[in-house]
């Protein structure tokens, strides 16, 4: 995997500061280690998918493993 | 004789190994969607991982974290699937669009739908660390070993990530192709409805 991509920062950039205009009371909070607002969204769309019921293709695949002799 | 079964001790070890693989699958399905934005895609993936953990099952030490292992898996099929393009570009217009018609969403101040898209749009590297961290729940510490890579390194991905969204979502630049898509289908669905609702025959005079 490439590492070239994560050297370190040239021109920073903090995410919850130096916003134009009036938004940096809600997302002020970002910028001292505060999560941003969509950060629950990222966690729910994870556990939507968790919480989805299992496909059939995904218990037939774990009997086949049953019988597996691999 | 059953009572001296030789293989008796292996089945319960495999019976075991499948139990907790069985419990996993849910996480495994949740981060190879992240992963690869396709569901169907997403679900190929997490039956290849399962394969190949109950293939390497005897590597597995009981009592360790079967999901930060079946993880590894996952990412590593990801990767090399990855390098074959399987997966460059896509996501999952479907999911894109259940989202987007889903009546709990209204509240939300964040799009779970722009969500989607926007992470997608990160490099591979820094959508798996975000995802392990800010969804999957992985410690700093874990979603390194899970990545084989230094812990310096996962939170400098997740902060690049972070960053990336914040940006694009405070901003709206989010690729906006799949609802797009969505809206020019219902679109045109709706001409058909009407058009077929109207005189029933062909549009033609």
């Amino acid at each position: 995997m490439s590492e070239a991509s994560d050297s370190p920062e040239k021109t920073t950039r903090k995410p919850g500061s130096g916003k134009r205009g009036g938004k940096s009371a809600k997302a002020g909070a970002a910028g001292k280690g505060k999560k941003p607002e969509w950060a629950d969204g990222l966690k729910r769309l994870y556990d939507s998918v968790v919480e989805e019921p299992l496909p059939d293709a995904f218990n037939d695949l774990l009997s086949r493993l049953d019988d597996g002799k691999p | 004789m059953n009572r001296s079964d030789p293989d008796r001790p292996e089945r319960e070890a495999g019976d075991s190994f499948k139990r907790e693989l069985t419990g996993v699958i849910p996480h495994l399905r949740a981060f190879a969607r992240g992963l690869c934005g396709r569901s169907d895609l997403a679900d190929d993936l997490v039956q290849e991982t399962m394969l190949k953990a109950w293939a390497a099952r005897d590597r597995f030490e009981p009592g360790t974290s079967m999901r930060a292992w079946t993880f590894v898996i996952l990412r590593n099929a990801y990767l090399t699937d990855m390098r074959r393009s399987r997966f460059r570009g896509e996501y999952d217009e479907g999911l894109a669009e259940r989202i987007l018609t889903a009546p709990a969403d209204q509240e939300d101040p964040v799009h779970l739908g722009d969500l989607h898209r926007a992470l997608q749009t990160l490099p591979a590297e820094r959508r798996e660390a975000l995802l392990l961290v800010g969804a999957g729940g992985f410690s700093y510490e874990e979603a390194a070993e899970i990545c084989g890579c230094a812990v310096g390194t996962i939170k400098s991905r997740v902060g690049r990530a972070r960053a990336a969204l914040t940006a694009m979502i405070e901003e709206g630049n989010i690729p906006r192709r799949a609802s797009g898509d969505v809206e020019a289908h219902r679109a045109i669905l709706e001409e058909l409805d009407s058009v077929s609702g109207r005189d029933g025959l062909s549009p033609a005079d």
